[in-house]
């Protein structure tokens, strides 16, 4: 056990936490205001419901010995999870720190189906999600399972998370479909001060996403933080350009989105490559992402704010390059293709296949499973109205001008669905 | 000439610039209003106040149009504002006295007709 290793970790901990909240602020940003409050819940509800689900169970499923493919039941509730050490660190603090990153991959599916979806249903989806889809798949890269006995190098979660997430999201908005008015109206964003917010948020949490997955304060860990600084700061910059030669115009969006890409393509890599590498992977991940933004928002695919192309294609690129930047110079432990080991790049491919396809289907299934017990979609009144009144009953921006209090004895039983109602006043219509 | 005003959801704005737009109607003002027509209100609340929201959010469309586009201008909004449900609004047509365009200082039926050459952006 070692005391500055665990002081790192507990600052590590709440760093990555705060990333779920920060999400919560870069997705709210880029939607309609009616619909703001309800995507930034959609991040801050997996806080509790995946927090306590992967407390309950997730966390035995995904860090116990179990078979290749998921862990056992003999962590569940906690059981024999105390301050013994786990590594250099508290048991606990490391069931702890692995719980802000299924948060905050559940969270992450949110942006493919904000502005429609029900929140109860979505609520069921990402407690689940993160018991039988994220929990398997953090079990084959880093509990034992057959993923890690291969070899693959997924140093803070570009598997685990964010292909995982990306993949899901591509399924979860086609089962969901597009919005009512998607290609027949144009949805800006309501606040990018929010969203450039959240970006740097998120900048500053990935710092304890990628250093802290060293789980020690080792050089590793000054390794993959200061990977986790230059790698976004080059897409930025290639990002930044490809705006101007495309609009001749740097736009605060992209600014935003290309920073998001650029700490997801570094996350895999972070702790595995050199300084210099982690530039040029950063600049490299800019450009299929970019471009695949540009060709979605061609498609009839309403996967509404991008995480496929961010967190899919960011994540398996990043991946894919970790097999082939890696150093044993630097990570003192694999090389990758550029030095002289071909197969890291394919054992990169089939991890991020892998997730892919488990991820893909068990999404589905969750998705069809929910929805053949109740409605995912808010009627086309509510999507109308604006998911903020629909589903929660308040209002980001409320001026309050007309508004009546009611009283504790006029309080109507509240009706499950949507707005609620009261009777009408007698009186005089305009 | 008359003036139509109308009242419409904001979420059904689009729709009713977009049916405008199919009637060849041009040139129009809107303004965000509250207002109260009758329908249900909505109940909000927060930590433990629990509010009626008497007033609800609605778009207000002005355009002054030439006695022959009334009909189709009225016509245009009824249709893409319509939900069926109480709150969808009103639409007033009012007599208008006189009309300056202020670029020409053309009056009346020739200020509310479109020019032309119209600069597509």
């Amino acid at each position: 056990m070692s005391a500055p290793d665990t002081a790192w970790m507990l600052v590590a901990t709440a760093l990555v936490l705060l990333m779920t909240p920060a999400l919560g602020f870069f997705y709210g940003g880029l939607v309609r205001s009616k619909n703001s409050l309800n995507t930034l819940m959609m991040s801050v509800a997996a806080l509790g419901f995946v927090g306590v689900s992967w407390a309950v169970l997730g966390y035995s499923l995904a860090f116990t010995a179990g078979n290749p493919w998921v862990g056992d039941f003999s962590r569940a509730a906690l059981r024999g999870v105390g301050l013994e050490a786990q590594g250099t660190i508290p048991h606990l603090l490391f069931m702890a720190y692995q719980g802000t990153f299924a948060i905050i991959t559940a969270a992450l599916i949110s942006g493919a189906i904000i502005e429609r979806m029900r929140f109860g249903p979505y609520l069921a989806f990402i407690t689940l999600w993160g018991l039988f889809v994220y929990a398997p798949v953090a079990h084959w890269v880093w509990g034992g399972g057959w993923l890690a006995k291969l070899g693959a190098l997924d140093f803070a979660g570009g598997t685990v998370v964010h292909i995982n997430a990306g993949a899901a999201a591509l399924v979860a908005a086609l089962v969901l479909g597009p919005r009512r008015d998607f290609a027949r109206q144009a949805f800006l964003p309501h606040n990018v001060p929010f969203t450039v917010l959240g970006a740097g948020l998120l900048w500053f949490g990935w710092f304890g996403f990628n250093a802290g997955s060293a789980l020690a304060a080792s050089p590793s860990a000054s390794l993959a933080f200061v990977n986790t600084m230059l790698a976004p700061a080059a897409t930025l910059v290639v990002w930044t350009l490809l705006d101007l030669r495309r609009s001749g115009k740097a736009t605060a969006v992209g600014a935003a989105t290309g920073i998001v890409v650029g700490l997801v393509a570094v996350t895999p890599a972070a702790g595995f490559i050199g300084p210099m590498a982690a530039v040029v992977l950063g600049a490299v991940a800019a450009f299929p992402s970019y471009y695949a933004l540009l060709w979605r928002a061609r498609t009839r695919l309403d996967d509404s704010l991008d995480v496929v192309a961010a967190h899919g294609v960011g994540g398996t690129v990043g991946a894919l390059l970790t097999g082939v930047l890696a150093s044993k110079a630097w990570n003192g432990a694999t090389d990758g293709l550029l030095y002289g080991n071909p197969r890291q790049l394919g054992v990169q491919a089939l991890a991020s296949l892998a997730a892919i396809v488990y991820s893909a289907a068990a999404t589905f299934a969750l998705l069809k499973l929910i929805g053949a017990v109740t409605a995912l979609r808010v009627g086309s009144r509510d999507e109308g109205l604006g998911l903020d009144l629909s589903q929660h009953g308040e209002e980001a921006y409320t001026r309050g001008e007309g508004a009546i209090l009611v009283l504790p004895h006029e309080i109507a039983p509240v009706a499950a669905t949507s707005a609620v109602s009261l009777p009408i006043a007698e009186g005089g219509a305009a | 000439m008359k003036l139509v005003v109308a009242i419409v959801r904001p979420e059904k704005l689009s729709e009713v610039l977009q049916a405008l737009y199919r009637a060849e109607v041009r040139g129009l003002t809107i303004s965000r209003v509250q207002g109260h027509g009758g329908e249900t209100e909505q109940v909000e609340t927060y930590r433990g106040t629990t509010v009626k929201m008497e007033l609800s959010d609605k778009v207000r469309v002005e355009i002054g149009v030439s006695d022959h586009f009334v009909a189709p201008t009225v016509d245009a909004i009824l249709a893409a504002a319509r939900t069926g449900e109480v709150g969808d609004g009103k639409v007033f047509v009012l007599p208008v006295e006189k009309v300056y365009r202020i670029r020409t200082g053309e009056e009346d039926q020739a200020a509310v007709t479109p020019v032309e050459e119209v600069v597509a952006h």
